[in-house]
């Protein structure tokens, strides 16, 4: 067999999602058929989705998604979660057995509540300790690895490609009002179970084609604020970047965004609006270490919306579509078209402007 | 005639049935498949639905017309031809393409004719009708981009640093541009009579091709850019 560097492969990662606007539910097969028109972008190693309003039986519990490497992990690492959390369900995630899918880690979800015990003693707000023990785990417990962790929402991922991960994690089965997908073409770092978009952490989840240039000066800031990056890739440092601008710096969406693709100075300069050019100044100076450089088109989920973001130069292709109370984000408009083949209004958000959709107040 | 449906095959399938075509035929129900027609000659395609992206590319005198959206990189490299598009297109259209024409009725992406060049009587040429996006022909080398900025509302022609490193080819932008901020190697000025006779037998065939009028399109001023020769690009990295 020829390996990476001996035989080109021509493709680039893939991005798709979904959201209705009021709220209402769609089944994972949509999103995952909308990756097959866009089979070339991706290599066989890495796919993965994250869905929305997924779990409405368990919506007051954090959902957290698990890889293990041995069931001895397991048991040690549910030994560890029983001081922290209240246990409210613990099973396998149902997958089907497909040939394209092979070498599958043990795949569990538990939904759990944070012990009031332990967060009073800690004095954490909820989400912060479930923040901590997400590191925690991802860090320090070897064979063991968080990949989703908030509520009403889960991520599914897997080596493989995007449109047999579906399959694999049963998603027809699921009902969401929003889905993100991805279609992984690694470029620098090994295709794992872990390394698989989504990543995720609370309800924030990004999906990503690209490459970022400024991983290790990212890295090395957020680090500072107590994440830890895991997982062998660079998009996992975007998830963090999110959490920590808007969970604990309470930046707008809007605002995070002027961070992470910041304008060129020149073009602050140009700008005419005062308060704006005041406002961008202001940002690009607070936050340097947190401008992400080179190739990005994102899409961030979270809970009741999803925000789509290009580089600033607009190195990848994006495109957004609608149609009645659904918006489509997706790297090729073929993708649109498989999901809804009437969709509307086709635009390509230029570089640095974000597409922020939210469902309506109280339809999630 | 020959009819390809393309709804269950791949870009490898769809290109291997347009070569077994006759000259004139007709894709049916495209959906992203790629490198649609790459080197072909002697081809009069239609395509209904969404080629994927490098349509065209390395096109060598066949024609092609989409009745929708085109994706990323159309005409990439391409060498003669034409293709006309009547939607918009995405990112990087005729990147490097040689000769040939691009016609696109709506919008285009970032890149738009990024290093398009010319040889003798090898001249590219991309007509964008409604605005084009960032980095418009960036480095452009040689050959003729032209973007008219119909229906554009209240959008500016083109986004932010076009023609950035050009250094040969023309850019014909309908409108005054006093709103477009252009490099210092790049000389921009209202087209004369004679720039405009240069490109009037495209903007009529233009015209004929999507029925607009000639002589309303020719009603507005056009700026014309070229690169300053009396000030080209020297040390622009670093100070040596």
């Amino acid at each position: 067999m020829k390996i990476e560097g001996q035989v080109r492969i021509p493709s680039g990662c893939a991005i798709s999602a979904v959201i209705s606007r009021e709220g209402n539910r769609m089944s994972g097969e949509m999103i995952t058929n909308s990756m097959k028109p866009m089979h070339d972008r991706s290599n066989g190693l890495g796919g993965g989705f994250a869905g929305y309003g997924i779990y409405p039986e368990y919506k007051e519990f954090y959902a957290l998604h698990m890889f293990f490497d041995t069931r001895d992990t397991r048991k040690e690492c549910e030994a560890f979660l029983k001081e922290r959390f209240e246990i409210i369900q613990s099973e396998i995630i149902p997958t089907r057995k497909i040939p394209a899918i092979k070498d599958e880690p043990i795949i569990w979800r538990y939904f759990v509540a944070p012990l009031k015990s332990v967060l009073i003693s800690l004095q954490l707000d909820e989400k912060e300790f479930v923040a901590r023990t997400v590191m925690k785990i991802n860090e320090n417990m070897s064979g063991a690895y968080v990949f989703s962790s908030g509520k009403n929402m889960g991520t599914f991922k897997a080596v493989g490609f995007p449109e047999d991960v579906g399959i694999f994690y049963k998603l027809e089965k699921y009902e969401g009002y929003s889905w993100t997908a991805h279609g992984r073409y690694p470029t620098n770092t090994p295709g794992w179970w872990g390394g698989a978009h989504p990543f995720t952490l609370l309800d924030y989840s990004v999906v990503h084609n690209g490459e970022i240039s400024s991983y290790d000066a990212n890295r090395r800031f957020i680090e500072m604020f107590g994440y830890k990056c895991t997982l062998q890739t660079d998009t996992e440092v975007i998830t963090y970047i999110m959490d920590y601008l808007l969970r604990i710096q309470g930046l707008t969406l809007g605002e995070a965004a002027s961070v992470i693709a910041a304008p060129f100075w020149s073009t602050i300069a140009a700008k005419t609006d005062l308060e704006d050019q005041k406002k961008h100044t202001y940002l690009r100076t607070m936050f340097p270490s947190l401008l992400i450089t080179g190739p990005f088109s994102i899409v961030l989920g979270f809970d009741g919306g999803l925000m789509a973001l290009n580089d600033r130069l607009k190195l990848r292709s994006m495109v957004v579509g609608e149609k009645n109370d659904r918006i489509f984000i997706s790297s090729e408009e073929a993708a649109i078209r498989t999901m809804e083949p009437n969709a509307e209004n086709i635009w390509s958000p230029a570089g640095g402007e974000p597409v922020i959709v939210k469902v309506k107040e109280g339809a999630f | 005639m020959n009819i390809i449906n393309a709804a269950n095959l791949d870009y490898r399938a769809v290109n291997e049935a347009l070569r077994k075509a006759d000259r004139d035929c007709i894709i049916e129900g495209c959906c992203g498949q790629r490198f649609i027609a790459a080197g072909m000659s002697d081809k009069n395609l239609t395509i209904n639905g969404i080629p994927g992206n490098a349509l065209g590319a390395y096109l060598n005198n066949a024609s092609i017309t989409v009745n929708a959206n085109a994706q990323d990189a159309v005409g990439d490299t391409m060498n003669e031809g034409k293709i006309l598009i009547h939607g918009n297109i995405g990112d990087a259209a005729g990147y490097a393409m040689r000769g040939g024409k691009i016609y696109v009725k709506g919008n285009a992406g970032y890149r738009a004719g990024i290093h398009m060049k010319a040889y003798r009587e090898k001249i590219p040429v991309m007509i964008l009708g409604g605005c084009a996006g960032s980095f418009l022909g960036e480095y452009q080398a040689g050959g003729i981009i032209i973007v008219l900025g119909l229906h554009k509302d209240s959008r500016r022609i083109v986004g932010n640093f076009p023609c950035t490193g050009m250094h040969g080819g023309k850019m014909f932008l309908r409108g005054n541009c006093q709103d477009i901020r252009f490099p210092q190697q790049v000389t921009a000025k209202y087209a004369s009579p004679q720039d405009l006779q240069e490109i009037r037998a495209y903007l009529s065939e233009y015209c004929a091709d999507f029925g607009y009028s000639l002589e309303e399109i020719l009603s507005a001023p056009f700026t014309v850019i070229t690169p300053d020769s009396q000030n080209p690009y020297k040390q622009m990295y670093v100070a040596n």
